[in-house]
């Protein structure tokens, strides 16, 4: 790959930083169009429920009805949109997102909380995804239309029929109800105990390398096993996915006259598929493995909630529930953000990579 | 019969695995229609009395039949009779929340029908006009349309439904409402990138240059040649659709409490679930109606692909 890039980057660099930098300034215009969308999405609320955005409920229980209207005043509900969103927006800027109900707490402090558990569960996921994924495409696509090409595809059908909460659940009645392997949620109950306690430093609160860190074995093995299930359960539908991209694009590549070029000229099969027709066939896999990368994190909201765990996901659904509305913008203003920065690095290692793309 | 229409359908009914989505559609097609029959909606107090809407699931009572041993000892009293119990003889599918799986499962069919028809046929048709409209006339309007499909296309597609489901309220038609909001920009895309070919070709220019009106233009001429591939897509996202509503429904966002619907019927598992080994029931078969049924939709979705533009086959 590195050869590819120094070979044919050396026209197309001028072009390619004016593509970065275009794209850059974009980026705050659809992330401003975004919270427009939601922002008056929400507004079909009205006033009263909107207050509980803003206001601690313990207050608002107890606050008469001319209070009530003091605090509409005070918070400017009663004003026109655009005065609201602009406003709203002030705050946001600021870093202040509101009361969140579900967490008790305001919205920042609670998903800077939960954050780190979705982190760790997307990170462990895409490992197994993309490696797995990619070789059994190669394979597929290696022995094509022999038996090992068509039970790689049954799989990669059935998987991709998979809904996954389906599997989720059918994961925990195996291994959880059953068997007694997997537990749901994020620790055993000791195991948060020790989390807890003060001796245990929290470096980077993701717990599998904190338990690591701190050399609790013991608690690392705990969080693994509360781990797998969920790894599988997000890793199964994206397996299906990725193989048959990849399936698809080699089949294509090992049509081309230079994979003809280094058979003819008596390299072994191996070197002719690893060096030359994989490396080609992983193109177009990039954008779809950097879209799977984001979807993998919007998964984790159905992930979460079956197996009981804490994190960004299952805060945002309980959010949904419990009617949180700031909980709920904010939470749809990450996953947005999300989704924008990782397409644009795709866009960015897509042209990196392939300078045949047109920079337009 | 056009002998181009002849060789596509021959394509289609070679392909063992389009026969497969083909037969599982018509299966599910059969248990949609016959539902009244399979899963009669009565009152099972007395079977002479309709439900007033079938597609609330009945919670069953036990005083007529014959009670059957609970499972556990110290029932929750909040639980009493919701707990997830099988008799072979009356509910073959088992019973859990206090409703009937096997009603759940067939009457949960019409509402993934109701659900991805609907859906599906609406975000496709706004997809079309807005991808025409883009396309056809080009310049800012295009660049205006198209910078809002991408905003849209920035939100998560699941979590844009659970903000919009949120907002709107509990219930199945707000389900769909949210799903259609924010399922149209594929569709659009498509066909507007269709359209840029298209638009260049003789018989458009002439029908240009004879003065014909560009609504004329975009329906009679223009959408003929370039609606195959947008049916195609939708028949492939119906699929990833019906899953979306019932994970809604899962959560607790979708259809109502007791409606018939998969993801709801799968989400009163979650109440049982350390003991749910014993109970695989209440998983295993409205789980296996949901994964044959979008099964069937990617099979067929497939299959129109290969067949339309063999050229694609993945």
């Amino acid at each position: 790959m590195i050869e590819f890039l120094q070979t044919h980057d050396s026209g197309g660099d001028g072009l390619l930083t004016a593509y970065i930098i275009r794209r850059l300034l974009l980026l705050p215009l659809i992330l401003f169009g975004v919270s427009l969308i939601i922002f008056s999405m929400m507004q079909v609320l009205g006033p009263d429920k909107l207050l509980a955005a803003y206001v601690n409920p313990n207050i608002l229980d107890k606050a008469t009805e001319e209070a009530l209207e003091a605090l509409k005043e005070k918070y400017g509900l009663n004003d026109p949109m655009i005065v609201r969103y602009t406003k709203w927006l002030r705050n946001v800027l600021k870093g202040d997102f509101g009361w969140s109900l579900v967490g008790k707490e305001p919205v920042k402090d609670a998903i800077l909380e939960r954050l780190p558990y979705t982190v760790e569960l997307a990170l462990y996921a895409i490992f197994p995804v993309v490696i797995v994924g990619i070789w059994l495409g190669v394979i597929a696509a290696v022995n094509r239309d022999k038996f090992l090409d068509h039970f790689i595809r049954i799989f990669a059908v059935v998987g991709w029929s998979f809904p996954d909460f389906v599997f989720g659940l059918l994961v925990l009645m195996i291994f959880y109800s059953m068997l007694n392997w997997l537990p749901p949620g994020n620790l055993s109950n000791w195991a948060e105990e020790v989390v807890r306690s003060p001796e245990f430093h929290r470096y980077t609160h993701l717990l599998t390398i904190d338990a690591l860190l701190n050399g609790r074995l013991d608690v690392f093995w705990d969080a693994l096993r509360h781990l797998i299930g969920p790894i599988m359960t997000l890793s199964w539908l994206w397996w299906a996915y990725l193989l048959r991209i990849t399936r698809s694009s080699m089949l294509e590549v090992l049509n081309k006259e230079f994979v003809r070029t280094a058979r003819a000229k008596g390299l072994p099969e191996r070197v002719v598929i690893n060096k030359h027709a994989r490396r080609n066939a992983l193109i177009p896999v990039t954008t779809v493995g950097g879209a799977m990368v984001i979807n993998l994190f919007a998964g984790t909201v159905i992930v979460e909630m079956v197996f009981n765990r804490t994190g960004m996901g299952s805060f945002t659904a309980s959010a949904a529930l419990q009617l949180d509305y700031a909980s709920i913008m904010a939470s749809a203003l990450f996953y947005s953000t999300i989704l924008v920065l990782g397409n644009l690095i795709i866009d960015i290692l897509y042209a990196t990579i392939d300078p045949r793309i047109r920079l337009g | 019969m056009r002998q181009e229409t002849k060789r596509i359908l021959r394509r289609l009914f070679r392909n063992p695995s389009a026969i497969l989505g083909f037969s599982l559609l018509t299966f599910f097609i059969l248990v949609a229609i016959f539902a009244p029959l399979l899963a009669p909606p009565v009152n099972s107090f007395n079977p002479s009395m309709k439900l007033p809407d079938p597609y609330i699931m009945p919670v069953v009572s036990w005083k007529q039949e014959p009670i059957p041993p609970t499972t556990k000892k110290d029932v929750d009293p909040q639980k009493l009779g919701r707990e997830p119990i099988r008799c072979i003889d009356y509910h073959p599918f088992g019973i859990i929340g206090g409703r009937d799986i096997f009603y759940g499962v067939v009457w949960g069919t019409r509402t993934a029908f109701k659900v991805g028809i609907i859906v599906t046929v609406i975000s496709t048709l706004i997809g079309i006009t807005i991808g025409s409209i883009s396309g056809y006339f080009g310049g800012w309007v295009d660049e205006v349309l198209m910078r809002i499909t991408d905003v849209f296309l920035s939100i998560p597609f699941l979590v844009a439904a659970i903000v919009l489901t949120t907002i709107l309220g509990v219930g199945l038609d707000k389900v769909m409402i949210a799903l259609i909001v924010f399922g149209w920009m594929g569709s659009a895309r498509l066909i507007r990138g269709n359209i840029l070919q298209v638009k260049e070709e003789q018989f458009v220019l002439a029908a240009k240059a004879l003065g014909v009106r560009d609504v004329f233009i975009i329906t009679k001429h223009i959408l003929p040649n370039t609606i195959f591939p947008v049916v195609i897509q939708a028949s492939m996202r119906m699929g990833s659709l019906v899953i979306t509503a019932a994970a809604l429904s899962f959560l607790g966002l979708g259809a109502p409490q007791g409606y018939a619907d998969w993801g709801a019927l799968l989400s009163y598992a979650r109440d049982w679930m350390l003991e749910i080994g014993e109970h695989w029931y209440a998983i295993v078969y409205p789980g296996t109606a949901m994964v044959l049924f979008v099964l069937a939709w990617n099979l067929v979705g497939d299959a129109l692909r290969d067949a339309f533009d063999p050229r694609l086959k993945g």
